[in-house]
């Protein structure tokens, strides 16, 4: 390398202070720009926008929640976006916005669903073949999540009752116990012990057997993305949302109270029951309002779900402080 | 000079990132479905974050031997306190509609908000006495006890974070995990800092405390 002495250097060699510091600035200039857009790359990691994903096959031959009309509420219904993107589905991810990207794989067909235990015609059910043998009908239910927000769906189902009817449960069956896939190889959190996986759920029979609960297909007339249970899920709509059991496999019926993942996971917090109830707070946080998706204030949380005057009587000398 | 200066100055673009693309995205109903969930798990993360950048500085500075990495750590507590500040403001405006009464009720019933509340108080006093006058007043002691409340704030967010998720603790443990070991490198450094400093660093530490003649090692 060729050091020039001062002397060297002709003076028309030495770069003007002006240009030297404009250049500085601009090196300068270059690099802060870039450690933004580094830090924005990074932020961009954890929270990017919500993207759309694939849309679900028609379902034809709905009975309009008009014919049902008691059954289906006429309150403004939350957006098919946030339906399908604000989704809590723990065996693929525990971010509610992650799942719809992380689900959009998920295998339902072939699906069967066994019904079994305390029955006298246990049977194992095609997916397709048990749509077709029920009319689906379109309910209009709230569905208030646990943690405090609440969305108005209008789902695509029948209700329990009619395979259960189909199975003829024995006399002494007094449960019901539902079951989730848990497939690692498309679920990637069943490698983790976030939760005791499967996933499993359970109603009494007369909660089960009642006229408000249905085994849903759909929603917004078509059939379920993978996010929101498909190819089959449960809806208790005066329950919270994570009695709702996603992707059925297994439906069990059985004399004694079958156990359930959040009550196994914390029985301080989660109940059996777990019946909307704005009087019995989650000890951690309060439950006498919640946040309907799409609305700015707070809304004030309904006993039952506002479904009291269809379930209360299935609770009738019930403390629900106790059995919450 | 005129570099720290600069470097400060990235600093404090980098830091309003966050806070920027945040606002763009809410302003563009990009946040998702329950924007304002979201905007209190973001500012609570980022004062999380801040809070461990700034608790950050001493360990690097004394492994790396390069005292002039402590003159960032005011400004990263600094925006740990701002993010706090806007993460309780999503609080009481979102959750809470600025209805004191709900919020009085809620911080003495469920202890995870109280926790976050304490911490982010803890915090106030230490964003007062941030600026040189006030560190001047205190004396380089008094300060340097009162400021060691920092540990307890982050601490305090950590296990805040912890109570309220519901079963997914990997994010709050890597946290918590996270500050055990600034914390835990304090506690190391100050039983064995021959093994925990760059000799540079080592070295001035060492002619200045025999400067004080109250050291009887030699090098």
């Amino acid at each position: 390398m060729l050091i020039k002495k001062p002397e060297d250097i002709k003076s028309s060699e030495i770069t003007d202070k002006e240009v030297f510091l404009s250049r500085r600035l601009f090196m300068r200039g270059a690099a802060l720009a870039a450690t933004a857009v580094g830090t924005a790359w990074v932020y961009r990691q954890f929270a990017s926008p919500s993207q759309d994903s694939k849309i679900g096959e028609k379902i034809t031959g709905v009975r309009s929640a008009a014919e049902s009309a008691s059954q289906s509420t006429s309150e403004a219904k939350t957006a098919l976006q946030d339906i399908t993107h604000y989704n809590n589905f723990y065996e693929f991810s525990t971010d509610k916005r992650a799942v719809a990207s992380l689900a959009k794989n998920f295998v339902t067909r072939p699906w069967t669903i066994a019904v079994g235990g305390l029955v006298h015609k246990p049977g194992t059910f095609d997916i397709d073949a048990l749509r077709r043998l029920y009319t689906p009908e379109e309910r209009v239910y709230r569905h208030r999540c646990v943690e405090g927000w609440s969305m108005v769906i209008p789902w695509i189902g029948f209700p329990l009752a009619r395979i259960l009817d189909q199975v003829q449960p024995m006399s002494n069956a007094r449960f019901v116990a539902f079951e989730t896939l848990a497939d690692a190889n498309q679920m990637p959190n069943i490698g983790t012990k976030i939760l005791d996986w499967p996933y499993v759920e359970g109603l009494r029979l007369d909660e089960a057997m009642h006229p408000l609960t249905i085994l849903s297909v759909g929603l917004y007339g078509e059939t379920l993305l993978p996010q929101n249970g498909a190819p089959l899920r449960l809806v208790v709509p005066w329950k919270y949302g994570f009695k709702g059991i996603k992707s059925i496999i297994k439906i069990h019926l059985l004399e004694t109270m079958p156990p359930a993942t959040w009550n196994l996971a914390n029985s301080s917090e989660y109940g059996f029951y777990s019946n909307v109830n704005p009087n019995v707070d989650h000890p951690r946080w309060s439950q006498r309002t919640e946040q309907r998706i799409g609305e700015s204030g707070k809304r004030e949380t309904l006993l039952f779900n506002g479904y009291a005057d269809q379930v209360a009587s299935l609770y009738s000398g019930m403390d629900l402080k106790v059995n919450f | 000079m005129q570099d720290i200066r600069f470097l400060k100055f990235v600093i404090f673009v980098n830091a309003f990132v966050p806070l920027t693309l945040l606002a763009l995205d809410g302003y563009h109903h990009k946040l998702g479905a329950n924007p304002h969930e979201f905007a209190t798990r973001a500012t609570g993360v980022l004062t999380l974050l801040f809070l461990l950048l700034s608790l950050a500085v001493t360990p690097a500075r004394k492994m790396l031997g390069q005292p002039w990495l402590a003159k960032f750590r005011r400004m990263l507590g600094l925006f740990g306190f701002f993010y706090g500040g806007l993460h309780l403001l999503t609080y009481v405006w979102f959750d809470k509609v600025f209805q004191m009464q709900a919020i009085v009720a809620d911080v003495g019933k469920r202890p995870f908000i109280m926790v976050g509340m304490t911490s982010f108080l803890l915090l106030v006093p230490l964003a007062i006495t941030s600026n040189t006058r006030m560190i001047r007043w205190l004396g380089g002691k008094r300060w340097n006890q009162l400021h060691r409340l920092a540990y307890v704030a982050a601490a305090g967010g950590a296990i805040h974070f912890y109570m309220l998720v519901k079963a997914d603790t990997r994010v709050p443990l890597l946290f918590a995990g996270a500050l055990g070991i600034l914390l835990g490198y304090r506690i190391l450094n100050k039983y064995f800092p021959r093994y925990t400093e760059r000799p540079l660093a080592r070295a001035a530490g060492k002619a200045a405390k025999l400067a004080h003649g109250n050291s009887q090692e030699t090098l």
